[in-house]
């Protein structure tokens, strides 16, 4: 009995010590929210102050690429989780020939680094001819989202019982009806959590932005560049913000209690790089 | 709801191995199954609206994702027009590879080193926060798995400029080391640097490991979940003892859990740009690094495109391995 309390110490305490790691440095960045700091770079704590807080987006040019930010990830969310409903409907529902190779296809990008991608499709728009800026953010984001989208979508439908649309159109449902009234529900809770997750490598995603830009700046651009110019509080106030923001999205996008095998699934998150 | 089965009722699919019905965006009245019909009996019947749906994101594909990655190869072989630009002309120069292979190998060696240390050290992170999120979590897993990836919702930029705080020669961490007396010890072990943290191997794998951390746990404990806590006390029942247990019970059941996440770890951390950049300085590059600088900074896009095939034939190795297990354990919301 002993051995096992000591144990479950261990296991405790090494646990913390891995969330330790995972929050110190959100913590960090919380606490030098309130920092005020000397010179152009707030990363040595001087003195508590709410100063920064008062107006959270004075600063325009990161308030801009936020904004920027903002915009491309719905709109890369939304092409994704569109182009991804379909050819997971299309995947989970059919026998098309070759099904697999699509889904092989479609797990690819998630098996490259992202310099990768990032390399092929800069050397696509200089092909193309193609000037960089806010619709070649948009194309190389929707790409390496759609993968994610798709293939969580996929496997939702494929949690799903298709008698149960089977059962609609023997009451009587023409098959648009049974889509609209069966399956797109169904489909919901699969939609918000691909779109959150593609959401969120879209706004955080920096080696391909970097590649495919231009002039166009969006918050990690903004962000790997303060390191260099000024690092001033507001880039912890609006990641305070962004951090709040995500955890009520969290709360939100998970499903009601008794649902744990689900849950557990959709907590996944994110692609790294 | 109730609907009044007055309308003809649709008949299910010829054959009951074949899936149902689908449902379907446009309202063709036709059923799908009765255009595909051929001599070839009932299986060979394909209906041709699942390629409608597929068609635009197999364009995205092919043409985002296909088309320049297969242009890599002839660029690979090119030659800069100039050192002024990004256009390039085709020479078939394999020499670039020998170029790249022999300016960028340590490097390269670098960055596995770095990821794959990162990785171990993740594992031995992971391994036990999953095992007491999954036995020790009860009704908190949910929120204790939500707790590990909260964190990455938060930039991983944002994330580096704290560690640049925390890391810092005047910071907490190396004042913390000073007042133990652990400063010389972790010098001579390699940990530190000049007595820096900053600028360090160290900082990037640090960097790495906590970026890399929610990958491993999260299949390990789906991986995990998969172990009904009834076979433990069975083997306790017969007295198997903690290692035995361990290894014939747990070890194998979780394996193909670490074996993804060790997988969806190593191909992000080998190419890895933000940590070694903004944690390593100049002297810890890895191989993105050295992409990014050929490519942007240099305009040398044939030898840029040789070393990412070089580095995406290397991580290919690790995925097909990974790849004949299938792919259902990458652990997808």
């Amino acid at each position: 009995m002993n051995r096992n309390r000591l144990g479950g110490l261990l296991l405790g305490l090494w646990s913390a010590l891995a969330y330790g790691l995972l929050y110190a440095p959100l913590l960090v960045t919380v606490l030098f929210s309130f920092n005020a700091p000397r010179g152009r770079f707030n990363l040595v704590w001087q003195g508590f102050t709410l100063e920064n807080w008062r107006h959270p987006l004075r600063d325009a040019a990161l308030s801009e690429a936020f904004l920027t930010s903002l915009a491309l990830a719905l709109a890369a969310a939304l092409v994704a989780i569109l182009l991804g409903a379909l050819m997971a409907l299309a995947l989970a529902r059919s026998s098309v020939r070759g099904g697999r190779w699509i889904a092989l296809l479609l797990a690819l990008p998630l098996t490259n680094p992202e310099i990768v991608l990032a390399t092929g499709l800069l050397n696509l728009f200089v092909g193309l001819n193609l000037p960089r800026g806010p619709l070649t953010l948009l194309l190389s984001h929707s790409l390496f989202c759609l993968s994610y989208a798709a293939l969580t979508l996929k496997a939702r439908l494929a949690g799903f019982d298709p008698s149960l649309e089977l059962a609609a159109q023997d009451l009587g449902a023409p098959p648009l009806e049974a889509f609209r009234r069966v399956t797109l529900p169904l489909l919901v809770p699969g939609l918000l959590a691909a779109g959150l997750l593609s959401f969120s490598l879209s706004f955080d995603d920096y080696v391909v932005s970097s590649f495919t830009a231009g002039e166009t700046v969006t918050l990690p651009l903004y962000l790997a560049g303060a390191f260099q110019r000024e690092i001033s509080p507001q880039i912890q106030v609006l990641s305070t913000l962004v951090l709040l923001a995500s955890v009520l999205l969290l709360a939100l996008a998970s499903p009601p209690r008794g649902e744990t095998r689900g849950n557990s699934r959709a907590d996944n998150q994110r692609h790294g790089r | 709801m109730s609907v009044l089965p007055a309308s003809p009722r649709v008949e299910p699919p010829v054959t009951p191995a074949s899936p149902q019905q689908p449902p379907r965006h446009r309202g063709r009245s036709q059923r799908p199954s009765s255009h595909g019909l051929s001599s070839h009996g009932p299986r060979s019947h394909r209906p041709r609206w699942p390629w409608l749906l597929l068609a635009p994101g197999l364009l995205w594909l092919l043409v985002l994702y296909l088309l320049p990655l297969l242009s890599l190869v002839p660029l690979s072989l090119s030659e800069p027009v100039s050192r002024f630009g990004l256009e390039t002309v085709f020479r078939g120069r394999l020499a670039n590879y020998q170029e790249v292979l022999q300016a960028y190998g340590p490097i390269l060696l670098r960055s596995f080193a770095y990821a794959a240390l990162a990785t171990g050290l993740g594992v031995v992170l992971a391994y036990p926060l999953a095992w007491a999120i999954r036995f020790r979590g009860g009704r908190w897993q949910p929120l204790l798995m939500g707790l590990v990836v909260l964190p990455s919702l938060t930039s991983f930029l944002v994330r580096a400029i704290a560690w640049t705080s925390l890391l810092a020669d005047q910071g907490p961490l190396l004042q913390l080391l000073r007042s133990l007396g652990l400063i010389a010890p972790l010098e001579g072990l390699g940990v530190l640097h000049d007595g820096r943290l900053l600028n360090t191997a160290t900082a990037v794998i640090l960097g790495l490991t906590t970026n890399l951390l929610p990958f491993l746990v999260l299949p390990l404990v789906v991986a995990m979940q998969r172990i009904d806590p009834v076979l433990l006390e069975a083997a306790d029942d017969l007295h198997a003892g903690a290692l035995r247990r361990f290894t014939q019970v747990v070890w194998p059941l979780s394996r193909p859990g670490l074996a993804a996440g060790i997988l969806l770890s190593l191909i992000p951390a080998a190419g890895d740009v933000v940590n070694p950049r903004f944690l390593g300085g100049p002297n810890n590059q890895m191989i993105a690094n050295s992409i990014d600088n050929l490519l942007l900074v240099q305009l040398q896009a044939p030898r840029a495109a040789a070393l990412t095939l070089v580095l995406m034939a290397l991580i290919s190795v690790a995925v097909l391995l990974q790849l004949r297990r299938g792919l259902e354990e990458l652990p997808l919301p």
